[in-house]
């Protein structure tokens, strides 16, 4: 018989001041407390973040890979986004 | 590290899948995507994937017992700790693993079960003794100079989560090998008394490690699917003789003679060739009578079982604390 | 002992303590309730040990005779060692463990504030790494304290009886002989009696989130600083240097 799970936390990890966190990974703990000591000593053993943050695995929304498609696609053909689009002649310098 | 888990057909039920799903999925294997948890995937990929990570996970929990087992008696600070460190390196990576294979849809608890049942295996290597000192120093040049052999490929596996877990584990296992290799270093140069001891491990470890890496091709069962669907890269026979030709020189260096007289290097192929494996060991230790097998797995369920209380304790206040949150909210 | 100076002993003493307690700890290794908990428990170990080797090293350095960390930590008998009886006490269950944990880092946490205060500055500034590690300490050692004193009711009994057994030990923190006196009066060492309120404190406020009860002031235990220990640091050091002390000279 297994046991009562523990519930599962995702773990989010700012590398340096300024920077985002970055999702480095998951863990069992009972209740936020717990995570975030066991996020500390479990992903920053090499001094790898500044700041932590847990949250639930089952709170999290998710896009739903089916609609990969349709979510994603549309902006795929929307080139007139990015700035290497636009010509701005070698004369004119960085822009 | 435990090639052996990859050379077990998934004996699973067959599972009819939708052919224009798997028509894809098998396209998108062979064009190295990367699958992600709730991507369509094959029953049988699943179940490969679950068996292998989950292996891997319980070997690297098993494996802090062989090397606990020299903690309390490391012989100088820096030893003990860089000893506690690389096996608490070990634990975060059998839970970066057991989080790999969560996301396929089993809970660490199922597959605590599946070990302490004895259902699922884990690397027969640690289930040899750690006798001396130098164990430790041949544990980190040897075993673990293995297991980066073989996780090295796994870092492109097409399981993205898995895949992920591997790339952070060789990150930080790249220091595991090294400081083993520089214990041996150490006794090599020591007395010798220490010399011997090097030499004894060696002796006693090297075979054992060859093992690691599955059966010879020739005779072992590892599924077509496997290669295919790029969990599994490099051939047995392959990445054994690449742990061979890059360790043989290293144990030459130290002084050290390998247990094993017909080894040689071959001018033509410019590898070292060896004398033949005892595969029967090999069987009887993975069908459980090696020295220690029994030990391990008498440890793990005891620790499992003297844990119990603590996690009950754990549960039993996180819904008291939420209780009172919630009497407080509503007020 | 006669011949040494009081810096020299007093700082044997915290590396003695620090070394023991991460002893202990390491014991603990892949034997812990959760695989996140033996992640933890190694680096509270790794933590003391590393505070231990820094007060060896500066022990070293202030007996001048070349003994190194491992000549300290490996080559002294258990009546040379000067560590707290507290930190020697076996493991036994979790509860124990967190519970020891617990009353040596709701001490160490102000102790090692106000030693980064102290006149001599190694010892200021090994403090003020240590100070933040045992505030983690407290921190994780703490919360396991109330989660198991108001958990189930075999947690409560299993931590009020760790409590019980490990009161005795509490008042040799605060013990002070002659030697520290000494470094008290000449501004090194911080005087254990100033911190002894917030101390209490600490334990007043996790032991009542805790449901636990603290026992009523009693004997207090003294010596440990003093080489007069319990049985189980002659074990303790028994397995901790019996390979160090099996080659003599030898290299590692």
């Amino acid at each position: 018989m297994s046991e009562e799970p523990m519930p599962l936390y995702e773990v989010f990890i700012r590398p340096k001041a300024g920077l985002s966190h970055k999702h480095v990974g998951s863990l069992h703990a009972i209740d936020d407390t717990m995570a975030l000591h066991m996020a500390r000593d479990v992903y920053t053993r090499r001094a790898e973040g500044v700041s932590i943050w847990v949250v639930r695995s089952n709170l999290i929304a998710a896009s739903d890979p089916v609609d990969k498609d349709m979510l994603f696609e549309p902006s795929v053909s929307k080139i007139y986004r990015h700035p290497t689009f636009y010509e701005v002649p070698e004369e004119v310098g960085h822009m | 590290m435990y090639a052996q888990a990859l050379d077990q057909k998934d004996k699973g039920p067959k599972v009819v899948e939708d052919p224009e799903k798997l028509a894809r999925f098998e396209a998108r294997c062979a064009a190295d995507e990367k699958i992600e948890p709730k991507d369509w995937m094959p029953e049988a990929y699943r179940r490969t994937l679950v068996r292998q990570v989950s292996q891997h996970a319980h070997s690297e929990v098993i494996g802090m017992q062989p090397e606990g087992n020299w903690v309390t008696r490391a012989p100088s600070l820096k030893r003990k700790a860089v000893l506690i460190s690389k096996i608490q390196d070990e634990a975060g990576h059998g839970l970066y693993l057991y989080s790999a294979a969560e996301t396929l849809g089993v809970s660490r608890e199922e597959l605590t079960d599946a070990l302490l049942s004895g259902k699922a295996k884990y690397s027969s290597i640690f289930n040899y003794p750690t006798l001396t000192w130098a164990d430790m120093g041949t544990i980190g040049w040897l075993v673990d100079g293995a297991a980066i052999m073989n996780q090295i490929p796994l870092c492109r596996c097409s399981y993205g989560p898995y895949a992920r877990a591997m790339i952070r584990i060789c990150k930080e296992e790249s220091f595991h090998q090294r400081q083993g290799y520089e214990i041996m270093l150490t006794l090599a140069r020591g007395t010798p008394e220490q010399m011997a001891m090097a030499q004894d491990a060696l002796n006693r470890w090297w075979w054992p490690c060859l093992m690691m890496f599955g059966p010879p091709d020739a005779i072992s069962e590892h599924s077509s699917d496997s290669m295919r669907w790029k969990i599994k890269r490099f051939s047995n026979d392959d990445l054994r003789q690449k742990f061979i030709d890059a360790t043989v020189p290293q144990g030459h260096f130290l002084g050290l003679t390998f247990p094993d007289p017909a080894l040689k290097f071959n001018e033509e192929t410019k590898h070292w060739e060896i004398g033949p494996i005892d595969w029967d060991e090999f069987k009887r230790v993975l069908a459980g009578d090696g020295v220690c097998n029994r030990q391990r797995m008498r440890v793990r369920r005891q620790t499992e079982a003297d844990g119990a209380w603590v996690r009950e304790a754990a549960r039993a206040h996180a819904k008291k604390r939420a209780a009172r949150q919630a009497l407080q909210a509503a007020e | 002992m006669t011949s040494e100076t009081p810096l020299f002993t007093y700082t044997l003493r915290l590396a003695d303590t620090a070394l023991v307690l991460g002893h202990r700890l390491s014991e603990w290794n892949a034997l812990a309730p959760t695989l996140e908990e033996d992640i933890a428990l190694a680096n509270l170990a790794l933590d003391l040990i590393g505070q231990a080797r820094l007060f060896y090293d500066y022990a070293g350095k202030v007996e001048g005779k070349g003994r190194d960390e491992d000549a300290l930590a490996y080559l002294r008998d258990d009546r040379e060692y000067g560590n707290l009886l507290l930190v020697e006490q076996p493991n036994g269950d979790f509860a124990q463990s967190m519970m020891r944990q617990f009353l040596f880092s709701a001490f160490a946490l102000p102790y090692y504030t106000a030693l980064m205060g102290s006149k001599d500055e190694t010892l200021a500034a090994i403090a003020a790494k240590a100070e933040k590690e045992m505030a983690y300490h407290l921190r994780h050692s703490g919360e396991w304290v109330i989660r198991l004193g108001d958990g189930t009711d075999e947690s409560h009994r299993r931590t009020q009886v760790a409590l019980d057994e490990l009161a005795i030990y509490i008042g040799e923190f605060f013990a002070v002989d002659a030697i520290e006196q000494a470094l008290i009066d000449a501004g090194i060492a911080p005087d254990p009696a100033k911190i002894r309120a917030e101390f209490e404190a600490t334990l007043a406020h996790v032991f009542s989130e805790a449901t636990l009860i603290m026992p009523k002031a009693g004997y207090a235990q003294t010596g440990g600083k003093q080489g007069q220990h319990t049985e189980h640091l002659g074990h303790l050091l028994a397995e901790m240097q019996v390979l160090h002390r099996a080659h003599p000279g030898a290299t590692w």
